[in-house]
């Protein structure tokens, strides 16, 4: 009976902390804004989250790729297929490991700092500073770092995509010998900007929103100690990550479902 | 002044994601080939479109010249109709052409071939709206065996 | 003599527990004011009721005759520019130069240009004796100025209330000493009304003009530090002068020893 009780307790826990999640977003992005003070705090945040991440999504997306090619060249190479490597390697990277990869490791990097960031305001009163100075800490703090997030990750997920396409050539072209006319003509006959690229953009904007929601709202709503901080922080990065994998295999079935 | 690399490399990075959206829209430009340029539709009825798929390729001799707009029932005579966009630099297509369903390689998608017919004078060139009276249809897989079987049978 | 802040049949808890039972008290236009008690019993708490941070159960939190909790959140933004806090820990923000946090709220709520905001906050770090620190950042100071340089910052807009959570935690003697001369001359020179909520007697009782002894969940005394002095409730006298036991207990309550270690054959 007791995990029955514990189930009912958990279920309404999780709804409060829902609601308080909404509250903040409301809060911070539906009030009235201040685009004079706003932008330049963005911007100040874009390059935080954004820039700051360069380089791993950069480095990631190039080594996915080459992988891709190498893995992809020794399977097809038995079908004769060799040719269809561009176009493999492309639109796995497009529909699929572009947004992801991308959104698991700003999750990892980016998400997890902005929710330490946030709840060590908290601990260190800096939050309540601000609002006892009649400043409100959502438009202020919470507000620029949750639109930074939105705008950065279909960014670097579109970079990743495009480093991770080049990659794949370098190593299927350049190294196993596939033709390098072949790797970009059979790609562009298979890519379709709308179905692939487009989609892809979108999953990224959808992941963009619901991790940089996560690590802002954990970080406002941690305990303001150490092991509260260090919770919220792991769980930012748990959370963010099983939410962005649900949706993805959501989105896909949605986008990509058989007609 | 620390403001001012912040905006720089902002600015770097914008830059980067713009570079890496042109590379992914040039890459498959060809694709949009048919999107805002002038088309016409043509028609065409098949027994069988076998694995055809709404935006299949319409090819004369391997050329990419349309796509198909869309697969219905004739309400008439309940065979499959076909409906293609395509581009209007074709428009010379004369009344005697044929289509058939090819399938591209071995496990390939499937596309409309488009075979120009004889030009002679009296034929008019089809035009916007006009069936294709000539089509043979895809390729069934157990139609084939049941001809294999038959002949070898024959034999 | 107006009370700004009047606190009438205040009664609020806290995930279940009681902290206030229907406390009453009244804070002195110009003077300084100290609430004192044990520590845990909720001090930190009474200043957010103050500010607004909380609402409280029952009764009513006025300043300067409005009441708190019924205002609306635009209403209490634009009250909330007339007072100030002092956060135990500083508060800094960690991200900007002193000059700038002291800075922040001149260019949060004020229209002042650049180089009038700099004269203001000059004055402001000279009146707590670090003007030269404008450009350092709040790693780089010591606890005692980092929490001169939030006072700077909390006098910046010239309000008129400021509230002092446990300004002398932890503080060494000349520290302790330069704020208690801080707390007093600014409130006397700027015609502050200064609510200091702390445990350290013998500081706050050279420059209160008022107290309040909270414990238990009420106010077990009040007045001027020479009726404070006199009082002759246990619970005070223990406070004041440090002892161990008495009213409030030295063991937390438990079984008797003898029961603990013998079984329990009483």
């Amino acid at each position: 009976m007791n995990w029955f009780i514990n189930l009912g307790a958990n279920t309404l826990n999780w709804l409060q902390m829902f609601g308080r999640a909404t509250l903040m977003l409301f809060g911070a992005i539906i009030a009235k804004p201040q685009p004079l003070k706003l932008i330049p705090l963005t911007i100040k945040q874009i390059y935080v989250v954004g820039v700051q991440s360069l380089l791993i999504v950069v480095v990631s997306g190039l080594f996915i790729g080459m992988v891709m090619a190498l893995q992809g060249y020794t399977i097809l190479v038995s079908y004769g297929a060799e040719g269809s490597l561009g176009p493999m390697v492309a639109l796995s990277l497009l529909r699929e490991l572009g947004p992801v990869v991308t959104a698991l490791l700003f999750a990892g990097r980016a998400g997890s700092a902005l929710t330490a960031e946030i709840g060590l305001m908290k601990a260190t009163e800096q939050l309540s500073s601000l609002e006892m100075m009649a400043v409100d800490p959502l438009r202020r703090i919470i507000a620029p770092r949750l639109w930074a997030g939105i705008i950065s990750m279909p960014m670097l997920a579109l970079i990743f995509s495009a480093v991770g396409i080049l990659g794949g050539h370098l190593v299927g072209v350049d190294w196993l010998g596939v033709d390098s006319g072949s790797y970009w003509s059979i790609m562009q006959s298979t890519v379709d900007w709308n179905k692939d690229v487009v989609n892809g953009i979108i999953k990224s904007m959808v992941f963009a929103f619901v991790i940089t929601w996560i690590a802002t709202f954990k970080g406002y709503d941690s305990i303001p100690t150490s092991e509260g901080i260090s919770k919220a922080t792991t769980e930012t990065v748990v959370f963010s990550s099983l939410a962005v994998l649900g949706l993805d295999f959501i989105m896909t079935a949605l986008m990509f479902g058989i007609e | 002044m620390k403001s001012r690399k912040v905006e720089l490399l902002v600015g770097v990075f914008v830059a980067l994601t713009i570079a890496a959206g042109l590379m992914l829209a040039l890459k498959v430009a060809n694709q949009s080939m048919s999107n805002g340029e002038d088309t016409y539709v043509l028609y065409a009825k098949f027994d069988n479109i076998g694995g055809l798929k709404v935006r299949s390729a319409v090819k004369v001799g391997g050329v990419n010249v349309g796509r198909v707009d869309s697969i219905t029932l004739s309400n008439s005579d309940f065979t499959p109709l076909v409906s293609m966009s395509i581009s209007s630099e074709f428009d010379q297509f004369p009344e005697t052409s044929s289509v058939s369903i090819l399938t591209s390689g071995l496990l390939g998608e499937q596309y409309i071939g488009f075979q120009p017919g004889f030009d002679i004078d009296g034929i008019e060139n089809l035009a916007q709206g006009d069936y294709i009276e000539d089509t043979k249809s895809a390729l069934v897989l157990e139609d084939l065996i049941g001809q294999f079987l038959f002949s070898s049978n024959d034999g | 003599m107006e009370n700004l802040i009047e606190i009438s049949n205040l009664t609020f808890s806290r995930s279940g527990r009681l902290i206030y039972d229907d406390i009453s008290l009244q804070i002195k236009k110009g003077k300084t004011t100290a609430i004192m008690g044990p520590s845990g019993i909720g001090k930190t708490t009474m200043l957010r009721l103050m500010g607004g941070q909380l609402v409280p159960d029952k009764g009513d939190v006025k300043f300067k005759g409005e009441s708190i909790p019924g205002m609306r959140r635009n209403r209490l933004f634009k009250v909330r520019r007339q007072m100030s806090m002092l956060f135990q820990s500083g508060a800094l923000f960690t991200d900007m130069s002193v000059f700038d946090n002291i800075a922040f709220p001149l260019r949060e709520h004020t229209t002042l240009s650049e180089s009038i905001i700099h004269t203001v906050v000059m004055l402001k770090l000279q009146a707590v004796g670090l003007r030269g620190a404008a450009d350092l950042m709040p790693a780089e100071l010591s606890g005692g100025m980092a929490r001169r340089a939030a006072l700077a910052r909390a006098i910046a807009l010239d309000p008129e209330l400021i509230m002092y959570d446990e300004p002398f935690a932890g503080q060494d003697p000349i520290s302790m000493g330069v704020l208690v001369k801080l707390i007093k001359a600014l409130n006397d020179a700027l015609q502050l009304t200064s609510v200091v909520v702390t445990h350290d007697v013998t500081e706050v009782l050279t420059i209160a003009d008022y107290i309040y002894i909270l414990a238990e969940k009420r106010i077990i005394g009040s007045g001027t530090p020479e009726e404070i002095k006199n009082s002759d409730s246990p619970l005070v006298q223990q406070f004041l002068q440090g002892q161990a036991d008495g009213p409030v207990p030295f063991h937390y309550p438990a079984s008797s020893i003898a029961q603990a270690f013998l079984g329990s054959t009483s």
